[in-house]
């Protein structure tokens, strides 16, 4: 069989070649959510980080509860996501180290600047969804576990409506990332929940504008954890420890700081010194 | 055509009584498909020697007792034994045919030669030279790296002839080998047979072209829906045929 | 319209450019997706000849199988490969999760069917053109499968072909088991994805556009080969 007898090789050398590439060990997978990757921060600051340690920085961005469960199947060395409740959870199943806050940001209600549900200027998020549910406004949510899907039904749960009985109607579950969300609703001239930092460097905003904001109960807590090497001891927790140490320490935080979209700052610094 | 090259192979493998595999003796043959019988109780024997032609019309069953002969198939009765020195045991690797329509391999000329060579085993330094010396006697040698499905019918069949040729065995079924081709092909085909049977290999042929059998028949077996009904030497056969099937045949209104 | 037109001057630049970004990305996609088809053709040729060649327990429902395989989602390869190569999956021990390698193993699952179900057609089709040429000159179905797989080579390199269509314009499974990782998994479909998900909806067009544009080339260059080929050897 010559023919395939001459294909071994190739492929021999293909897998070397990528497994060369992949058996460099100085690096640490971080499980984190699109909202902070689509963001554009990771691509500013992990740069700086890499070339000041020579760590590589991994970064596979998925919600935050896929993230959660990347972790727990150890297939990362770092949790990087934004749903408190659930980090804590994590850590104390036994899957994490510690929880340490590292920045916030904000979420925001888009929708059309027409608004026809006239949510504009509503002082809460919770008044302006029961606005939106009594005109039936078409709703794109994410739908998908992630960190700003938790928050978002955490929202209409303080408003007292369950919209999961109408979805499929006004109610539209996308089952998808942030990005993918925002052009559902664009395309469709729906009302949204997204985090500040995609949406301001979300491209494909068509007819959609920023319609409620500065509620507290807004307010976008990230967190950051080391995996446990306890369950999974391959995990990198001495590269994944330096990374934790620097993004929580001076450094770190004055780059999430200095990081701007479109003139914006998009992040908040706020680790607790020495925590 | 040079029939004659001077660089004539090694004529070694004409049979000697030591190493031959023949005589082939076929007996009670029997061959049924779809609940119908086919070959209906055939039994002869052909010794070393003479080229033979099995005649019949269409349809009665010539190309499926060569097949039956050459083990391509498996008889439904009856025995085909090889009874030389040899024995059954690798009678196949003295053994060849050549189809109706030749079957040639998509790649040159002299490939399909040499892949021949290759399953019978031949080393590999002298595969090229026997097939290159086949070509030429077969008037190939300038097609040699054509593509061989390039080549005409009558190509295409000097070139099947050409690679059992390369062979050298000892019994070469050919079924009806010309029955595609005009007159000239048809002429350098029996030419190349001819030249086979003068090495020494045994000639089968199936034919219903009567010229074609008066020219290479020694001895005959005519069939007719599936029995055997004659056996005979050609001569005695063309001119005083035994059946009343053969004798209609001959004259050419034996309908099947 | 206006992200039509923004897509084509969109991959017009990154072309003339030669962005760097773009370069290491489709470098990688066809280091991925051709080692994936390799390593499928290596597979599927001799599955495909034996199933057409041989007649085993079970040959049947392979075929079944191998058809039905042929339409797969890649997101259920991804699944499947994901949770086999997780680090709490059986072959986790391996750390192959979110690398390129874990990309061709789910790539060539996904063309091993493609390779093997249009190899056994065509073998068989071969088979029975030479099946009695071939035990006449002394060889049975397996010294025959070189001979044919050979003799096939010009439809072989068709399946071929649409086994790495299938490969390099998947995302599903690259997403999964690769993660997007920028520099390291990041390949032209998982950007494209990406793009779409930042709404940059010009950018992941241009990207498609040289998907497409490497695409056509492959194909048209194989073509072209394989036209000139057959001619002559068919
Ligand atoms: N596999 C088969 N199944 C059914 N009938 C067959 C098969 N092979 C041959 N036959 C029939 O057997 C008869 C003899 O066929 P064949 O040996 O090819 O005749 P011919 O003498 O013309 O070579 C024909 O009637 C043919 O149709
Ligand atoms: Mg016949």
């Amino acid at each position: 069989m010559r023919f395939t007898k001459s294909l071994i090789p190739v492929i021999a050398a293909l897998l070397f070649t990528l497994n060369a590439h992949a058996a460099d060990d100085k690096f640490i997978t971080v499980a984190s959510t699109t909202s902070t990757a689509n963001s554009g921060l990771f691509d500013v600051i992990l740069p700086v980080f890499t070339k000041k340690t020579g760590i590589e920085v991994r970064v596979v961005a998925v919600g935050t509860g896929k993230a959660i469960r990347l972790a727990r199947s150890g297939d990362a060395d770092v949790l990087f996501v934004h749903h408190k409740p659930s980090e804590e959870k994590f850590v104390a199943d036994g899957m994490g180290m510690k929880r340490s806050d590292v920045m916030y940001n904000d979420f925001v209600m888009v929708g059309p600047a027409s608004d026809p549900a006239g949510i504009k200027g509503s002082e809460t998020a919770e008044a302006a969804l029961k606005k939106l549910a009594a005109a039936k406004a078409p709703f794109a949510s994410r739908g998908d576990d992630s960190g700003t899907n938790k928050k978002e039904l955490g929202l209409w749960k303080a408003a007292g409506i369950n919209p999961k009985t109408s979805s499929g109607t006004w109610y539209r579950e996308t089952g998808s990332g942030m990005g993918a969300t925002l052009n559902v609703a664009s395309g469709m001239n729906a009302y949204a929940l997204t985090d500040r930092a995609t949406w301001l460097k979300f491209k494909n905003k068509g007819d959609l504008a920023i319609l409620v904001e500065g509620d507290p109960k807004l307010f976008n807590q990230y967190g950051i954890i080391l995996v446990s090497a306890e369950k999974h001891p391959h995990t990198k927790t001495a590269l994944g420890q330096k990374f934790i140490d620097w993004i929580i320490g001076a450094e770190g935080q004055t780059e999430i700081s200095n990081y701007q979209i479109l003139g914006n700052q998009a992040f908040f610094a706020n680790a607790k010194p020495g925590s | 055509m040079d029939l004659t090259a001077p660089n004539a192979a090694p004529s070694a493998h004409r049979a000697s009584a030591a190493n031959t595999i023949l005589p082939l003796r076929v007996e009670g043959l029997a061959y049924d498909a779809n609940g119908q019988r086919l070959i209906d109780g055939i039994t002869f024997t052909l010794d070393a020697g003479p080229r033979t032609v099995i005649l019949g019309p269409n349809g009665a069953g010539k190309s499926l007792l060569l097949r039956l002969c050459h083990g391509l198939i498996a008889p439904s009765g009856g025995t085909v034994t090889w009874q030389g020195a040899t024995g059954n045991a690798d009678a196949a690797t003295h053994q060849a045919m050549v189809f109706q329509r030749p079957v040639l391999l998509r790649r040159s000329v002299i490939a399909n030669v040499v892949y021949g060579l290759k399953l019978k085993g031949t080393l590999r330094a002298e595969r090229a030279e026997i097939a290159a010396d086949v070509l030429a006697r077969t008037g190939l040698a300038r097609f040699k790296d054509t593509p061989a499905r390039l080549l005409s019918g009558g190509e295409q069949q000097k070139l099947a002839l050409a690679r059992t040729w390369a062979l050298r065995p000892q019994v070469l079924f050919l079924d009806e080998p010309t029955s595609n081709l005009d007159p000239a092909a048809t002429h350098a085909v029996e030419s190349i047979c001819q030249h086979m049977h003068d090495e020494g290999t045994r000639l089968i042929m199936t034919t219903h072209d009567l010229g074609q059998a008066k020219r290479l028949a020694d001895d005959v077996l005519f069939i007719h829906k599936g029995r055997l009904l004659e056996h005979s030497p050609a001569n005695a056969f063309f001119e005083t045929p035994a059946s009343g099937e053969a004798a209609a045949f001959l004259r050419g209104d034996l309908r099947w | 319209m206006t992200d039509i037109s923004a897509a084509f001057a969109t991959a017009i630049q990154l072309l003339i450019t030669l962005d760097a970004n773009l370069i290491e990305i489709v470098g990688l996609s066809l280091q991925v997706s051709i080692s994936a088809v390799a390593l499928a053709t290596v597979i599927g040729l001799p599955m495909g000849a034996a199933l057409a060649l041989f007649k085993f327990p079970g040959r049947g429902t392979l075929t079944v199988m191998l058809n039905a395989l042929m339409g797969l989602p890649p997101v259920v390869v991804g699944l499947v490969v994901y949770l086999l190569l997780s680090r709490s999956g059986p072959l986790g021990v391996l750390g192959l999760l979110f690398t390129p390698t874990a990309m061709i193993i789910a790539q060539a699952i996904l063309v091993t069917p493609i390779i093997a179900a249009l190899t056994r057609q065509v073998v068989a089709d071969l088979w029975v053109e030479y099946a009695e040429q071939m035990r006449s000159l002394g060889a049975g179905p397996l010294r025959a499968v070189p001979a044919l797989l050979y003799d096939a080579r010009f439809t072989l390199v068709t399946a071929v072909l649409a086994g790495f269509g299938r490969a390099s314009a998947e995302v599903g499974a690259v997403m999964i088991v690769g993660g997007n990782i920028d520099h390291v998994t990041r390949v032209m479909t998982t950007a494209i994805a990406l793009e779409v998900s930042k709404g940059d909806l010009a950018l992941a067009l241009g990207l498609g556009i040289v998907l497409i544009g490497l695409s056509l080339a492959i194909n048209a260059a194989t073509f072209t080969a394989k036209q000139r080929a057959e001619a002559a050897w068919t």
